[in-house]
């Protein structure tokens, strides 16, 4: 009755910041325990397979079809990734692939640079309906020209080699010259400008300045090559007849169709060595894989 | 010939520069014809002709697309193809927003859940479909297993011909990650002051979502439906991996990728094989061309 009244309205001032300043932490600690609840169990359904995957690889035969099935093997057989090598073709598979996906990188970072150059930095009459062109032949499905392309490299002579895998990467892939394209318009024009005062001519700009500088572009093409040229299944599946031939995509498949599932644990542990290398290459390149794939979605 | 004629009119410095610009673009000029223009052509002419391979092509007028509306096994794939595209797609586009808005919360530990997410869209597909093989097994594997922990009996999955398709649909969530990276890209583009705006005009989360962010993004959801739409029409290595090309059980994973496959390379028949491939092409475009209508309404293009 008697409390002064400049005494109450602070009090309950205070009590009402306290009320806030709670029940913010409170929905935020609501908001982070939903959205890490979230990731957690989205993520699950990520890594299971890697698990799978792993635990599959280091199985006896015996183990494979058990229920409930067997997480962890016992004992835990290393040797699967010894039969490898051993029952199948693994290390020739490893080869051969790289034999088809080194030449590739190299010719798809070479002929989508210059590519590029010519539709960023050269101004030339009719470019951008040219450029129009590039870009629609990224709805051109592969399936629509593979059979006169196969009709083409047979013959050639080139069926059962791995020219029809590499010779593509050697002229332009649109995709890649439209990604090498935005990263050339947004080198400053000064620099070119600066060389042809010199006396520079564009082949010089091209390969004195503007590669130089493309280096993060170029290692995102680089990359997105090795990896498609990897993992590609389909060529490998029309154009190499030769067992001894084949690249690691089609050489696992091969295992599974032709040893089936009693032998699937060494196949798996084939699978686990097949990716590792892409594994690899994202933790050491994973800022230029996430700059690459997000220039592809932007500006589109 | 168009080149030859409009250069009469250029003046001497265009006609360098159009040279120069030539010679660079030179590489894709010669894989483009090489390597897309003619054998389009080609396939255009062989799809009306009867071709076994080791003969020479024999024009058949429209023979071979009249057979293929009556050949049963091509509208199973048709049939099959759009059953998976049309779930494939949509679920992709959905569960790769809601991943990249996830992540655009201020997570921590960013490159974890990146990796997480990511790495499984740049696993080679024959080793993804070699583990979903496994994980697919009704009495071994690993699928059924979650399941009875919720009490749940699984089915056959991929030895089922009703639940072949979505064994397939759940396998190509796995790859969602490529998408999740660029929608998180155009997430983190979206200005700050946009959504702040909406807060102050009172409008919730899901409001603020509806009418700012997906709005701002929608130029890379159309990319994103458009290049996922190309890609499910052409499905192809999963299948062909899990069912040994075959599109079993009971023609239930025959894909029109997988028809046209068998049908050039198991049975010879390129002239058929190339209608198909036809048909295929002209779903795609059709569909291209009905993403863009429809989306110029929908899409919002900022000011550029």
């Amino acid at each position: 009755m008697s409390t002064p009244s400049a005494y109450v309205v602070p009090a309950s001032e205070g009590s009402l910041r306290h009320q806030h300043s709670l029940r913010f932490r409170a929905t935020a600690a609501l908001s982070a325990l939903l959205k890490y609840g979230a990731l957690v169990l989205l993520s699950g359904f990520f890594i299971l397979p890697w698990v799978w995957m792993l635990s599959t690889s280091l199985k006896n035969p015996n183990e494979l079809a058990i229920w409930p099935p067997i997480w962890i093997p016992n004992p835990i057989r290393w040797d699967n990734y010894i039969s490898a090598f051993k029952q199948a073709l693994f290390a020739t598979y490893v080869l051969n692939t790289l034999i088809v996906a080194l030449p590739s990188v190299i010719g798809a970072v070479l002929s989508n640079t210059l590519v590029a150059y010519g539709f960023a930095r050269v101004r030339w009459p009719g470019r951008d309906a040219v450029f129009a062109v590039v870009l629609a032949t990224m709805i051109l499905p592969g399936f629509v020209t593979f059979i006169p392309l196969y009709i083409i490299f047979s013959r050639i002579g080139w069926v059962n080699t791995y020219l029809p895998l590499v010779a593509p990467a050697w002229l332009g892939n649109a995709f890649y010259i439209f990604l090498l394209r935005q990263f050339f318009m947004g080198l400053p024009q000064e620099l070119s400008d600066a060389a042809r005062v010199d006396g520079a001519s564009d082949l010089g700009i091209f390969w004195r300045i503007i590669l130089p500088l493309a280096k993060p572009a170029i290692a995102v093409v680089a990359l997105f090559q090795f990896i498609s040229s990897w993992n590609d299944y389909f060529g490998p599946l029309i154009y190499l007849s030769d067992k001894a031939r084949y690249t690691i995509s089609l050489g696992i498949a091969n295992m599974q169709s032709t040893y089936g599932f009693m032998n699937f644990a060494w196949i798996m542990a084939a699978t686990v060595m097949s990716v590792l290398p892409i594994v690899i290459l994202f933790f050491f390149a994973q800022r230029t894989f996430i700059e690459g794939i997000a220039l592809t979605g932007l500006k589109g | 010939m168009t080149v030859i004629q409009r250069s009469r009119r250029l003046s001497r410095e265009e006609r360098h520069s159009l040279r120069i610009g030539l010679l660079f673009i030179s590489p894709w000029v010669i894989g483009f014809l090489a390597f897309r223009l003619i054998p389009f052509i080609m396939s255009f002419y062989y799809s009306f002709t009867f071709y076994p391979v080791l003969e020479t092509p024999k024009w058949i007028g429209l023979d071979n697309f009249v057979q293929l509306f009556k050949d049963p096994r091509f509208l199973t794939s048709l049939y099959n193809t759009a059953y998976y595209s049309f779930f494939a797609v949509p679920l992709a586009t959905f569960a790769g927003i809601l991943l990249a808005m996830l992540l655009n919360m201020k997570v921590r530990g960013m490159s974890i859940w990146r990796t997480i997410f990511y790495l499984p869209s740049i696993t080679p597909v024959v080793a993804t479909s070699l583990v979903w093989l496994w994980m697919f097994n009704p009495r071994a594997g690993v699928i059924n297993f979650v399941l009875s922990l919720v009490g749940i009996r699984g089915p056959g999955w991929l030895g089922s011909p009703v639940w072949a398709k979505p064994a397939l649909i759940l396998m190509s969530l796995w790859g969602v990650g490529g998408a999740v990276v660029i929608y998180l890209a155009a997430l983190q583009d979206v200005p700050r002051e946009l959504v702040e705006a909406a807060q102050l005009d009172g409008a919730n989360v899901p409001r603020q979502i509806w009418h700012v962010t997906l709005p701002m993004i929608s130029p890379v959801i159309l990319f994103n439906v458009i290049t996922g739409l190309i890609g499910a029409f052409q499905f192809f290595t999963e299948v062909h991996v899990m069912t040994g090309g075959s599109g079993s059980p009971a023609d239930s994973t025959m894909m029109m990728s997988i028809y046209l496959w068998q049908t050039a390379f198991r049975f010879f028949k390129m002239g058929y094989a190339s209608a198909q491939a036809w048909v295929l092409f002209v779903i795609i475009v059709i569909f291209t061309v009905i993403m863009f209508r429809v989306s110029g309404k929908l899409v919002y293009y900022g000011g550029k």
